[in-house]
């Protein structure tokens, strides 16, 4: 298959598709075609919509690739839906960071990092599927331990989980910077802020 | 019927001693001990007195510093002096504070990357479904307390003779505030208060303002973090109305 027909099936299928495209789900409609030939093509398309400054831009999401609007564009593109766009409160955001970091954990654990109870946030979070019941923990009373799901990766535009931004170390964060410190020790949170996808 | 405020989805004791620790430019690792819990306690009073469904763990943390402050009074115990850092009443707290601090950086973190349907779309988008129930938007409920106990501070004193209370009930302060958010587009959170001359017409306006927040007819927010917390509408007057007929508004009819 020659390269340019490659590239211009897979854009049909990113612009045709609902959610992300894996890698295996291209390789089993392209039969035939290396899955290395696969991903150098979708990488290719990816950096011709970057260098084009296109409005949209093919995203590595949740172990895929998806098609998504330019970020600077959201401005207008909210003008096409009349609902406002939902906001998540800090109580969902912080269950969910700690879920994310700390998977997979039972809701007691959840609820001694927050100090505070957390059924209704976790119920929430299962009931739009950002997190969900990974398996039982070997503990008496066998209580469930919660993990995040595909869904949350795309909700956040993260690829895989080890993209998360890396936590604070805590002795970072206990003592004020030392004077003779230069720089920001390497790979603190600093650094890993800004994911690239 | 009381009236109450569901705080579940707000924040905890940690939080509420982390806004305490900032508030007060001190260090997590060094806490002053006797004037954060004196703070603490203060707030958790006025939550009481509001009315806020104040959760346990907010008294357990309340027991907890009393017993870390009452601890910090003794000589040091000389098997503690062994353990250095052990030893210290207040290093347990530090270490759980600072592991609460940790995701509530990771939780911001999160906030701010290309969140879906908010900063990037996709081609199909799903149909949204309504997500929280209700909620402060940029202002916590510690700030807006925080504000509170600055307007009760300044009521005069000599209002305590009153001999006939005014009764005023929540839900008439509710449309009142509909009202004069109808008439100005965004109302400072201090001004609401002005004219209230007592106590409790404090208390019955700051409750009113959290309904509507519950019911997702007014929101408040800080345009920067020292700023000023202002109010405004959240939705059209109608369906605000609408919502308030069907509503239960709880709290309603005690008649402060």
């Amino acid at each position: 298959m020659e390269r340019d027909q490659l590239k211009s099936i897979l854009e049909s299928l990113f612009f045709a598709s609902e959610g992300p495209l894996t890698p295996a789900q291209l390789g089993e409609i392209l039969a035939g075609v290396e899955r290395k030939e696969i991903v150098s093509a979708v990488e290719e398309l990816s950096a011709e919509y970057d260098a084009a400054g296109r409005g949209f831009r093919l995203t590595e999401v949740a172990g895929g690739y998806q098609l998504r609007t330019a970020r600077e564009n959201a401005e207008w593109v909210k003008k096409l839906y009349r609902e406002k766009p939902a906001r998540m409160t800090r109580a969902t955001l912080e269950t969910l960071a700690i879920i994310a970091y700390r998977q997979p954990i039972t809701r007691a654990e959840i609820e001694a990092v927050r100090g505070v109870d957390v059924d209704g946030v976790v119920a929430t979070l299962l009931e739009r599927r950002l997190i969900r019941i990974v398996a039982r923990k070997d503990i008496p009373g066998r209580p469930f331990l919660y993990g995040t799901t595909p869904e949350f990766l795309e909700l956040f535009n993260l690829k895989d989980l080890s993209h998360l931004p890396t936590l604070k170390e805590m002795e970072e964060m206990a003592s004020p910077p030392p004077l003779d410190a230069e720089a920001p020790p390497e790979g603190s949170g600093q650094q890993a802020v800004g994911i690239k996808d | 019927m009381t009236s109450k405020v569901e705080l579940e989805i707000f924040e905890g004791p940690l939080d509420l001693l982390l806004h305490l620790i900032k508030k007060s430019e001190v260090s997590i690792a060094d806490i002053p001990i006797a004037p954060i819990t004196e703070q603490y306690l203060a707030t958790i009073e006025l939550m009481g007195d509001l009315n806020l469904d104040l959760a346990g763990e907010f008294l357990v943390m309340a027991a907890t510093l009393i017993h870390i402050k009452s601890r910090m009074l003794l000589p040091p115990d000389e098997s503690d002096l062994e353990e250095d850092e052990e030893g210290d009443p207040r290093a347990e707290l530090a270490r759980r504070l600072l592991e609460y601090q940790r995701f509530k950086d990771a939780a911001e973190e999160l906030e701010r990357r290309d969140i879906l349907r908010r900063d990037v779309f996709t081609r199909s988008p799903e149909p949204r479904e309504e997500v929280e129930t209700g909620g402060f938007e940029s202002v916590s409920l510690f700030d807006l307390i925080s504000a509170l106990r600055t307007v009760l501070d300044r009521l005069p004193k000599d209002s305590v003779h009153e001999v006939a209370l005014e009764k005023v009930s929540v839900r008439d302060k509710m449309s009142q505030l509909l009202d004069r958010l109808r008439q100005e587009e965004k109302v400072v959170f201090q001004s609401v208060f002005e004219g209230a001359s007592s106590r409790m017409e404090v208390i019955v306006t700051f409750l009113a303002m959290l309904e509507l927040v519950k019911i997702r007819a007014i929101r408040i927010w800080q345009e920067e973090i020292t700023g000023p917390i202002v109010l405004a509408l959240a939705a059209p007057l109608e369906e605000v109305q609408q919502k308030l007929a069907t509503e239960e508004i709880e709290g309603d009819g005690d008649g402060a």
